[in-house]
């Protein structure tokens, strides 16, 4: 089946406009890059047709990695049907983005066209590491998938490298990452002292035959991994900031694809959660505090990347919703739905922006719906999808994660019940404010994006619309997940729709229909509102109570102490002591004839002596 | 007859040699050490060794001293000063001196006990033909190179005695 | 009766020895210092041909005959030096000759 190709196409993309795109034409570096991505979908997708009705996993093994005594890891590549779930959306996705992205960075300041090869070569380098990283077949091939995506996005955060807040928050990420990252090394080392192999078959297979608490000590550091990468309490800190990127990057990144990387890794390790019940449980609670926690912040922000930002992180929340009440289908569903309108909501946040020539504050927006009307019903269409509204993608796959819940526990439906309406609310305060009531800003020229950004937006849009219904994932995904129950609770169901509905009428009233009302009431909680608005300050927390000690403990302990005290010390102490005892020893040359021939002479008895006691005792 | 030889030259060397190092003149000093190696002369003849009697007379005695008198001469040294000091061998070279002795006499006591003896005529292998085949064959190296060490000496010499070109 | 035993030549040898280490101590003049080495040098040839007789060898007396090159070799260059110091410094006195002393 040639797996290698996949992730290859988009290496080599990669490795021809980051070596030669300098000198490309922005036509040659488009060919390159959109070529490999379009064309690694399109092997991906004959690749799906020739293994046809996927039951069991096809794996490909290139060469074994590493070697060391009874420990081997194989460069392998496997597919099974949720492979295919992800390879289509990572390179279905990655296409439509990298079309747009043509459009979008097509007037970026600076030399070599403000960089945009560049732009292009870390996109594919991206869609490299992704691919290497759903395709794995064991943990440490995915590993590097992981890692690789880290540094992708660090690199693309910072893009705009000669600003300091984007090259802050691609530290950031990418440090934040760092910690979880070490959860998940720590989990892998305890794989391989439990199971002897990193491979997915061999570890599956055996994990029944392990103790519950090995599994769950394991899944749990399994677990810090995935909030660090896919942003959950209490390493989400890093994916509001990483706005600064260009959005096609947050589209892409931080809402499609690499996020989704936990939500996959923890789906993909379901034999060893399966039993370890309070790993499970864990993901659960953290899933749904996370998604209501960043569902409240987002009702407060101003910044329109930002509302979908935190939208991401509460979204991710409810895939690890139905990872930890066990509906992993349902789990992977919502990856997938969410992956269309979200990357809808960004791309099209992208086109307003970009209509605007850079505005990103809402309150400078409005009225734009006659402006950029395609924009503006492409973006309804994710609209209603992440609000929950019937028969739209979104709809289906939240459902079937909240009916899972409520029968799994049923405080988690509430929650996350309460979570939806509070997500209609702020999406639709956010298209209310840009796309309603009388323009705020300043701009004379708004004109329409051109047909390369917006036609990525329609084909999503008709995906957040209809792909609900017509990519039945949990069904789909019966071979890989076994156990899975159809619920259906049409009572539970008209309760999430009517929180939903709930949020849009209290959005419409506050900003459109009565668009005081909204800082008015601001006003009468200042004090909750300051809270919110300011992210309840986790990052002025983390702040003093990590990275200050880390810092100052790093400065004061380990570099005036130990570095510049004891080893330079230790350093110079030697000098110091040479020299030292060589100023004792200049004394004894005197310059004085006789006194060296005193030693002589002393040192020929002493000599004397000792031979003849040798000699004596030899004798 | 032979013990009474050498106790009575031995004699005449050891006192010579504290003539030696009494003296404050170095005239005197030079002439007792002539001596010195006169009665060694003596003695090297009690021991059979002829030819190196010979050398000692004609070449130390009579070459190196004669050079050591005229550079006295030239020099015009006169008695020695009471100037200058080193506390080292004041303090420790006298003791050091009995200890140096002492050690030294205890140990050719102890490894040479008396029974060999020296007799006039118990060694004849010392003469100049004797001597002579073996510096020409088995010594031949060490011989070429101190005839080399010679030269340089005399090079030597010259360079640091010749007065400044100016 | 009238046999010398060897320890005599070599206790002999030891106190020319001795004597001219104390020469060379004690006494303060450059050439009286050159005369004691002297001493030394002939105590040591003494014991040379000592042994020479004990193991009836002529390598002894060809030992002595190369230290006297040497030391007539040494005498000449070492008057030299001894004239060029005096030459700069006007003075025979060893202890003023310290200026290698820092």
């Amino acid at each position: 089946m040639q797996l290698w190709l996949i992730p290859l196409l988009p290496l080599a993309g990669f490795a021809i406009n980051g070596l030669f795109g300098r000198r490309f034409s922005k036509a040659l570096v488009n060919v390159f890059a959109i070529g490999s991505v379009v064309l690694a979908f399109a092997w991906v997708l004959k690749t799906i047709v020739g293994l046809g009705d996927l039951t069991m996993p096809y794996t490909e093994h290139y060469f074994t990695w590493i070697q060391s005594g009874q420990f081997s890891v194989g460069a392998d590549f496997t597919v099974d049907r949720l492979t295919e779930v992800m390879l289509l959306v990572v390179t279905g996705i990655g296409s439509l983005i990298h079309i747009y992205s043509t459009g979008y960075m097509a007037h970026e300041h600076g030399p070599n066209h403000g960089g945009y090869y560049r732009f292009f070569a870390y996109l594919n380098l991206f869609m490299f590491f992704m691919l290497v990283l759903v395709l794995a077949a064991n943990y440490l091939v995915l590993f590097v998938g992981w890692e690789g995506v880290g540094l992708c996005s660090y690199l693309l955060i910072g893009f705009y490298f000669t600003k300091k807040f984007a090259t802050d928050a691609g530290n950031k990420a990418f440090i934040v990452n760092r910690i979880g990252d070490f959860g998940f090394s720590l989990a892998m080392f305890y794989i391989v002292k439990t199971f002897g192999t990193l491979d997915f078959g061999s570890v599956f297979s055996r994990a029944p035959g392990a103790s519950e608490a090995t599994l769950t000590l394991i899944g749990l550091l399994l677990l810090v991994g995935a909030t660090g990468k896919s942003a959950q309490i209490p390493l989400y800190v890093w994916l509001p900031d990483a706005m600064a990127g260009p959005t096609p990057v947050s589209a892409l990144i931080h809402a499609a694809t690499m996020v989704t990387a936990g939500v996959y890794m923890t789906a993909r390790s379901f034999p060893i959660y399966s039993h370890a019940p309070v790993a499970l449980e864990t993901i659960a609670v953290i899933g749904v505090a996370t998604a209501f926690f960043a569902a409240t912040i987002g009702m407060a922000q101003n910044d329109i990347k930002k509302v979908f930002a935190y939208s991401t992180v509460s979204q991710l929340g409810y895939m690890f919703v139905g990872v930890g009440v066990g509906a992993y289908g349902a789990g992977v569903y919502h990856l997938v739905t969410h992956a269309f309108f979200k990357a809808l909501l960004f791309l099209g946040s992208g086109a307003v922006i970009h209509s605007l020539s850079g505005e990103q504050d809402m309150r400078n927006m409005g009225g734009l719906r006659t402006k950029i009307p395609w924009t503006f019903w492409t973006m309804v269409c994710a609209w209603v999808a992440i609000a929950g509204v019937p028969f739209t993608s979104g709809f289906f796959s939240k459902d079937e994660i909240l009916i899972a819940a409520y029968y799994h526990e049923p405080w988690i439906y509430w929650l996350g019940t309460i979570t939806a309406g509070i997500t209609a609310f702020y999406v639709s305060r956010a298209m209310f404010m840009t796309f309603f009531g009388k323009y705020r800003g300043h701009e004379h020229h708004i004109h329409e994006s051109p047909a390369v950004m917006t036609l990525p937006l329609t084909v999503l849009a008709a995906l957040s619309l209809a792909g609900g219904y017509f990519f039945r994932v949990p069904s789909f995904l019966d071979a890989v997940f076994p156990g899975r129950k159809e619920l259906e609770n049409s009572g539970l169901m008209a309760i999430s729709v009517f929180f939903g509905f709930g949020g849009i009428l209290i959005a419409y009233l506050m900003y459109v229909a009565k668009p005081a009302m909204a800082d008015s009431f601001a006003g009468s909680i200042k004090g909750l509102y300051t809270l919110v608005y300011n992210k309840y300050f986790v990052d002025e927390l983390y702040d003093t109570a990590v990275v200050k000690p880390v810092v100052g403990g790093a400065r004061w302990v380990l570099w005036r102490g130990v570095d510049a005290g004891i080893i330079d010390g230790m350093a110079n102490g030697v000098a110091t002591l040479s020299r030292g005892i060589g100023g004792v020893l200049r004394l004894w040359q005197s310059g004085n004839i006789r006194s060296y021939a005193t030693w002589v002479v002393a040192g020929s008895v002493a000599l004397m002596v000792t031979l003849g006691m040798l000699a004596g005792g030899a004798r | 007859m032979d013990v009474v030889l050498f106790l009575i030259f031995a004699l005449i060397a050891v006192v010579a040699a504290i003539n030696v190092v009494v003296q404050t003149h170095p005239i005197a000093s030079a002439v007792s050490l002539i001596g010195v190696m006169g009665s060694l002369a003596v003695l090297y003849l009690l021991l059979g060794a002829e030819f190196i009697a010979a050398a000692q007379v004609i070449v130390y005695a009579g070459a190196v001293m004669v050079l050591f008198i005229f550079v006295i001469m030239l020099l015009n040294a006169g008695a020695e000063g009471k100037t200058g000091r080193s506390l080292m061998a004041q303090f420790l070279g006298a003791p050091l001196l009995v200890a140096f002795l002492g050690v030294l006499a205890y140990f050719v006591q102890r490894l040479f006990p008396d029974s060999s003896k020296v007799r006039f005529g118990g060694f004849t292998g010392g003469s100049a033909q004797a001597v002579g085949r073996a510096l020409f064959t088995t010594y031949l190296l060490p011989f070429e190179v101190t005839s080399l060490l010679i030269l340089i000496a005399i090079l030597g010499a010259i360079v640091l005695g010749r007065k400044e070109l100016d | 009766m009238s046999a010398v035993p060897i320890s005599w030549f070599l206790t002999l040898s030891a106190v020319l020895f001795a004597l001219g280490v104390a020469g060379f101590l004690f006494r303060r003049s450059i050439i009286t210092v050159f005369m004691s080495i002297e001493l030394m040098l002939n105590a040591v040839n003494l014991s040379f041909v000592t042994f020479a007789y004990k193991y009836q060898q002529v390598s002894g007396h060809l030992f002595t005959f190369f230290v006297m090159v040497v030391a007539a070799a040494e005498a000449a260059v070492g008057l030299a030096i001894i004239l060029t110091v005096f030459k700069n410094r006007a003075t025979l006195n060893i202890d003023e000759v310290a200026s290698m002393k820092d």
